[in-house]
This record gives C-alpha cells, sequence and structure tokens, in this order.
C-alpha cells in the first residue's frame, strides 16, 4: 500500500526466510567472516575470468538462499537481480543457469535493496510464493569496467573507496521464519553537481539523506524508532557529509544507530582508504550480519539504504556529475518470536 | 566542448559541506615519497647501467638500451606477481614516471584484457593507458622538431 509520496507498507508482512552470502580471498581477511557462508580463497574463484567468478559469487549466493529457505529453485517464481558490469551480464548468466524467471536491475550498489523492495511488493500483492532477490559485485571486474586495469599502480586516494567481491541473496516468502519486511521507500535521483568517482561516499550522501527523510515523513515515525540505520555504502566520508545534513535538517539520529555496510565489511588495518563499496557490500551485510541479528533478537527494527553511484566511464569521461539514488526497506523482527 | 554547468545553490551550498569532510590527498607526503622512490628507481637504474659497463662490453652510451629493457622486464615481472600495484599505491608517481611506469600500464593492461583474446584482447588494449603517452610524445618531439629547425 503506498503511505505517502513514495513509501509502500507491506501489510501481510512478506518474510526473508532464506540468506545466501558468499565472498571472497579479501572478505574472508574482514571483519564479518562469521556472517558469510563460503569463501573463494581465489580472487578468479575457479573460473577462467573476474567477470564469470562475479557469476559463479551471485550463484553461489543464491543456491545457499534456497537451500536454507529449504525450498527448491522449482519452486521460486521471479528472481530480481543485479551487478555493476555492463549490461548486467554476470547477473543474466546466473539467471541462466538458476533457470528462475528473471528481472534484471541496474541501481549500482542500490540494486540489493530495489530487488529486495520489488520482491516484498509482489509477495505482498500474492504475484508469487517465492521470490529470490540478489545482487553482487567483484573487485577486479569492477575495476576493470570502472578504473584501471587491476595490476596497475595508480595510486588511490584517501577518499576512494574498495570494491567489495562479495554476493548476497535473500528468499522472501508470504510467511515462515526471518525477518519481516515491513516498508520501503523508493528514492529518486539526487545529483549534488560531484564528479570525482574517487568520491563516491561524498557524492551519494545526500541521496541517502534525501530518502532517510523522506521515509520518515511518508510513515511519520521519528528516527529512533530504528534500532539501526544502516546505510550501504557511505564510507567514512559520505557518512561523516551524512550526520550533517540529518543536523541541517533538524533530524535527530543518533550517531551510534547510524552506520555504514562500507565500515563493517573489512577491518580497520586493510588498506581499502574510506570503506567498501560495491553491489555485492550492502547485499552480503544485509543478508548476513542483519538478518543474523535480527534472528538472534539483537535488533529489532532495522531500515537499510543502499545507495548507488549511477555514473558510467564514459559520462565521468565527459565531465558530467554523478546522480545517485538510494532505496530503502525496513526489515524488523516478527512479533511472537521466531 | 564541454558546457559549463553552473551548480545551483543548493548544489553550491551542498559541495562547500562535503568538502569540508573530503579527506585531502597528502600531496607533500605523496610528493616526498614519490621523490625517494622515483629516486631509488633511478638509482637502480644507474646501477644495472654501471654494471653493464663493468661487466660486459658496454660503453656510456651503448648501456642506456639493456639498462632500459632490464627495468622494463623487471616492471612486467612484477606487474605480473601482483607487487607493482600495492607498490604504486605506496610510491605513487614514483613508480609512474619512470620507465617502471609504463611498463607496469602496458603490462597490466595486457593480462586484464587477457581474456578477450590476444587480437582484440591484449593487443588491442595494451595501449589503453600507455597509447595517450606515445601519442603525446611523438606529438610534443614533433613540434620541437619544428621548432628546433626553423630557429636553429
Amino acid at each position: 500500500m503506498l503511505e505517502g509520496k513514495r513509501t509502500w507498507t507491506f501489510e501481510s508482512n512478506p518474510v526473508i526466510i532464506g540468506t545466501g552470502v558468499i565472498g571472497g580471498p579479501f572478505e574472508k581477511k574482514g571483519e564479518l567472516v562469521n556472517h558469510f557462508d563460503a569463501f573463494y580463497d581465489d580472487l578468479m574463484c575457479g573460473e577462467n575470468s573476474f567477470e564469470q567468478a562475479q557469476k559463479v559469487l551471485l550463484e553461489d549466493a543464491c543456491k545457499e538462499a534456497i537451500k536454507k529457505a529449504n525450498v527448491t529453485k522449482e519452486d521460486i517464481q521471479f528472481m530480481f537481480a543485479g551487478d555493476l558490469l555492463n549490461q548486467i551480464t554476470s547477473t543474466s548468466f546466473a539467471s541462466r543457469s538458476l533457470a528462475i524467471p528473471f528481472f534484471g536491475l541496474f541501481g549500482a550498489c542500490a540494486t540489493s535493496m530495489e530487488a529486495l523492495a520489488l520482491s516484498a511488493f509482489i509477495i505482498n500483492a500474492k504475484g508469487a510464493d517465492y521470490i529470490l532477490a540478489a545482487s553482487s559485485s567483484h573487485n577486479a571486474a569492477v575495476e576493470k569496467t570502472f578504473r584501471y586495469p587491476t595490476e596497475y599502480g595508480a595510486q588511490k586516494p584517501p577518499t576512494s573507496q574498495w570494491t567489495a567481491t562479495a554476493a548476497g541473496a535473500g528468499v522472501v516468502c508470504s510467511s515462515g521464519v526471518g525477518p519481516i519486511i515491513t516498508s520501503a521507500t523508493i528514492g529518486h535521483v539526487v545529483d549534488e553537481g560531484l564528479k570525482d568517482p574517487f568520491n563516491m561516499g561524498g557524492a551519494m550522501a545526500p541521496a541517502a539523506v534525501d530518502t532517510i527523510k523522506a521515509h520518515l515523513e511518508d510513515l511519520k515515525l521519528e528516527p529512533d524508532y530504528y534500532d539501526l540505520i544502516l546505510t550501504g555504502d557511505l564510507g567514512k566520508i559520505g557518512r561523516a557529509i551524512s550526520l550533517e545534513l540529518f543536523e541541517n535538517e533538524n533530524i535527530a539520529i543518533k550517531e551510534e544507530l547510524f552506520q555504514d555496510a562500507g565500515l563493517m565489511l573489512y577491518k580497520k588495518e586493510q588498506p581499502v582508504q574510506s570503506g567498501a563499496s560495491g553491489a555485492g557490500c550492502s547485499a552480503a551485510v544485509t543478508f548476513g550480519n542483519i538478518v543474523n541479528r535480527i534472528n538472534s533478537g539483537e535488533l529489532n527494527r532495522v531500515l537499510v539504504v543502499a545507495t548507488g553511484a549511477l555514473l558510467s566511464p564514459i559520462t565521468y569521461q565527459q565531465h558530467e556529475s554523478i546522480p545517485c539514488i538510494a532505496h530503502a526497506v525496513s526489515l524488523e523482527k516478527q512479533k511472537g518470536g521466531n | 566542448m564541454e558546457k559549463s554547468k553552473k551548480p545551483t545553490p543548493s548544489q553550491k551550498a551542498y559541495q562547500k559541506i562535503a568538502s569540508k569532510h573530503e579527506i585531502k590527498r597528502p600531496v607533500g607526503i605523496n610528493c616526498l615519497k614519490a621523490f625517494i622512490i622515483g629516486g631509488l628507481v633511478c638509482t637502480l637504474g644507474q646501477l644495472i647501467s654501471n654494471g653493464y659497463i663493468y661487466f660486459f662490453d658496454f660503453t656510456d652510451k651503448t648501456a642506456g638500451d639493456p639498462t632500459v629493457a632490464t627495468l622494463i622486464f623487471l616492471a612486467c615481472l612484477f606487474t605480473g606477481l601482483g607487487i607493482y600495484d600495492k607498490f604504486g599505491q605506496f610510491a605513487g608517481a614514483g613508480t609512474a614516471v619512470p620507465v617502471t611506469g609504463f611498463a607496469n600500464a602496458m603490462a597490466s593492461a595486457a593480462i586484464e584484457h587477457r581474456t578477450e583474446g590476444f587480437v582484440l584482447g591484449v593487443a588491442a588494449n595494451m595501449f589503453k593507458l600507455a597509447g595517450s603517452v606515445i601519442v603525446f610524445g611523438v606529438f610534443s618531439a614533433f613540434i620541437i622538431a619544428i621548432i628546433k629547425t626553423l630557429l636553429f
């Protein structure tokens, strides 16, 4: 049901009944190791190219989610998924082998929540019994597409972020055990004219703030309704800017309850500059860490705000600014306990 | 070509906030590191050059070519071993400016596009980064040659 300007509420409480989270070798050394289902020790994931490796990450995450949901892939009616590469081919190839009716999405790093919001909406409207929502990213494949060759010795500035090699998937169903999806707010494109592709956090922060503000206004909520507002992935700089923007807008968000997936994934000593990024980062942190913490009772209500920078290597070379988007999905613990 | 798109007042206000939180590049330290590492690379080159003169039958004038070839070989080797990019993050221009940076640009692009085949992948993309250096190098040489011919 539409609430306010751009928020859906899901009165039938769609549930995330199974999740799958797969990471690469660098993520295996990270902070959230316990929240991954499996890792690849090899950046190629046993394949012949980085693009194929990304496909395998997504496939594995989807299979793991289906397995944990205790269903078969034939039970899943639709799949919403995407990645960061041109024409989202890794996702298309993964969906070829999964053979599930497929909607390909591109929302850059916001794809994870775009997929989850659409899945919840369709489940809520009884358009399907089971839907798979997933997204993935691969560090080397993304570097190759957007920046320099992987082995090129360019110096990255401290504002840059490290694209995660990870995939996250979740199976959404109308009933079952797991966190329920209560609402979703769809973002519009916000562009404050920033042009530096090595400062995505700075470009994306206003989109995150805009969507969070719209969410709170549409549902007439105070920020402290949530135990945690998780953005993904603003990094150090984007998070600091967002906090200042909230202050300017008189939105009272407590600093410790406003976290960023890009700052959770890796250990402090890992050389990731301003934090992690990538469509796989917010997906892996949400479907891993956040879902687990809701299931264990540590968190009751979480608003996940995935942010995406919708640039391409060509628009950047043509001196265009970076259009950004953020989609928010609220996850809550089921009442009456699991 | 580029239309000057003036930022709106709200964009300006935001950019002011954003630049306040932006972690600036440590330019001073980067320059110092580039100076020292770049100098060390050149010192290594000089050592190799002296070695060729001392141990082999090379002169001051002819030792240049094998020295450059050796440095290029080492840069390509370290690129292939996955070490050069980590070194580059630390050294910045120190490893980018000497001939090793050029070798790294070509080798890394060649490795990166190996999956697309030898012709359309490796060969076509090898000069993706290094190509502009050659274009501007040849063009500058052309201009300088004209100036020299006309004036001297």
